[in-house]
């Protein structure tokens, strides 16, 4: 019996195991619901001054500002989102994924590339992948807020402000539903306009006290609005993905723990046969 | 029936208000601005302050606003607030310790204290108070 011994100790690990992922599962169910809400009360403002933006972006502006000024590009600034933790199935290494295509179409260029990361995972794996990290900022936890995030926006905004960055790009997931989500790799700066509104002819807005304060106070926001919503979604993208996942590695423990459990109730049959097969054959030479 | 205009009143945290409005009176950073329906187009900074609205069946509703940006287009007004509160929700008590906090700041030049982020505090205190002063000359009458 020294195989059904082994045998029903792993059986043992993996229930303790199949234990964890499913307490997980269900504190990744009660987070993901206040992380949808988040999300949800912070869209009206993002969709708000994108609109703004849009409207200031088909004007005719007295003064053009630098975030609406194309330049060429030499150097490129990625800000990327990813979670502090793991067991999140392939939630960060999709969003990673898809900013290396990106990276790889300007380092074909030549163009250099600086990054921004937030959350550990970013941070150690862009460290690792060999970008120049210009930026670090994690353990943002459940609830980010937008003034830990100004830090490092301002360092990327600065850096394009000195021309150091010509563009600026913000990688996050979407949150599509709570079994989807979609990395996106989305321009900033600069803004682009959309020629298909109808508001192509000359206008232009009445500012007060100035365009230029006004514009950059605007448009600074904007980008942390921006990458605020990219944090605050990502967090419900990090729930529900590892809710799947742990749903997933609950139920696969689950599907182990059978088969073992098959293997170990045939191994004690066959040795109770056999021992029986024996006291039968002693008996009979007796 | 008057003229009305799409007004839209967001903070970061929530969307404060949305509906059609007749007039929307705000607290620009050169002064008080009144929108009303086919104003031009305009982009404007807030000061800490009231943004007082009357809505399309002549009710007046009053937030509070702690600065923000404020945009008129021919079909709608947005209003981009830092952090809003509906007037209902202000509290004085709060509002009057925070002012006394910030003029206690102020005047006590020797503690190395931040002097601009105490002179922030006392804009907001006060037009918190100046909310509620309009909340009440409104409600009394």
């Amino acid at each position: 019996m020294a195989a059904g011994k082994e045998i029903k100790s792993q059986i043992a690990s993996i229930k303790s195991t199949q234990k964890i992922t499913s307490a997980m599962e269900m504190v990744a169910v009660s987070k993901m619901r206040k992380a949808q809400d988040r999300m949800a009360a912070s869209r009206p403002y993002a969709e708000r001054i994108a609109d703004v933006i849009r409207h200031v972006a088909n004007s005719n502006p007295e003064y053009k500002h630098l975030y609406l000024q194309e330049r060429d590009v030499k150097r490129v600034g990625f800000i990327v989102i990813s979670t502090d933790r793991g067991l999140c199935g392939g939630l960060n290494i999709n969003a990673f994924k898809a900013m290396i295509k990106v990276m790889k179409q300007y380092a074909d260029k030549g163009v250099e590339i600086d990054i921004c990361a937030v959350g550990t995972k970013a941070g150690s794996f862009f460290r690792n992948y060999g970008g120049k990290v210009v930026a670090y900022a994690n353990h943002l936890g459940d609830k980010p807020e937008v003034k830990d995030l100004i830090g490092i926006v301002k360092v990327m905004l600065d850096a394009y402000d000195e021309g150091r960055l010509d563009r600026l790009y913000l990688v996050s997931n979407k949150f599509v539903n709570t079994m989807t989500q979609q990395p996106a790799v989305v321009q900033m700066l600069p803004l682009q306009a959309e020629d298909n509104d109808g508001l192509k002819h000359h206008w232009d807005y009445l500012y007060e006290p100035d365009a230029k304060a006004l514009l950059d106070g605007l448009l600074i926001r904007y980008v942390e609005s921006l990458v605020y919503q990219g944090v605050v979604e990502n967090v419900a993208c990090e729930q529900a993905a590892r809710m799947i996942a742990m749903k997933n590695a609950s139920d696969n423990a689950g599907n182990i723990i059978k088969e073992l459990q098959l293997v170990y109730n045939k191994a004690r049959q066959a040795s109770i046969t056999q021992e029986i097969a024996e006291i039968v054959g002693g008996a009979a030479a007796v | 029936m008057a003229m009305t205009v799409h007004c839209n009143i967001v903070s970061s945290e929530e969307a404060i208000f949305s509906g059609l409005v007749e007039l929307v009176v705000a607290s620009g950073s050169l002064g008080d601005l009144g929108i009303a329906p086919g104003h031009a187009p305009l982009l404007t900074q807030l000061k800490p302050g009231p943004v007082r609205v009357i809505k399309q069946d002549g009710d007046e509703e009053i937030i509070y606003v702690s600065g923000g940006f404020l945009e008129v287009q021919p079909n709608m007004v947005t209003v981009l607030a830092d952090t809003a509160i509906r007037a209902n929700d202000l509290d004085e008590s709060i509002a009057l310790e925070a002012k006394k906090e910030a003029e206690q700041a102020m005047s006590n030049h020797n503690a190395e204290l931040d002097y601009s982020r105490a002179a922030v505090q006392l804009a907001e205190a006060a037009a918190q108070l100046r909310v509620l002063e309009q909340l009440r000359k409104k409600t009394g009458r």
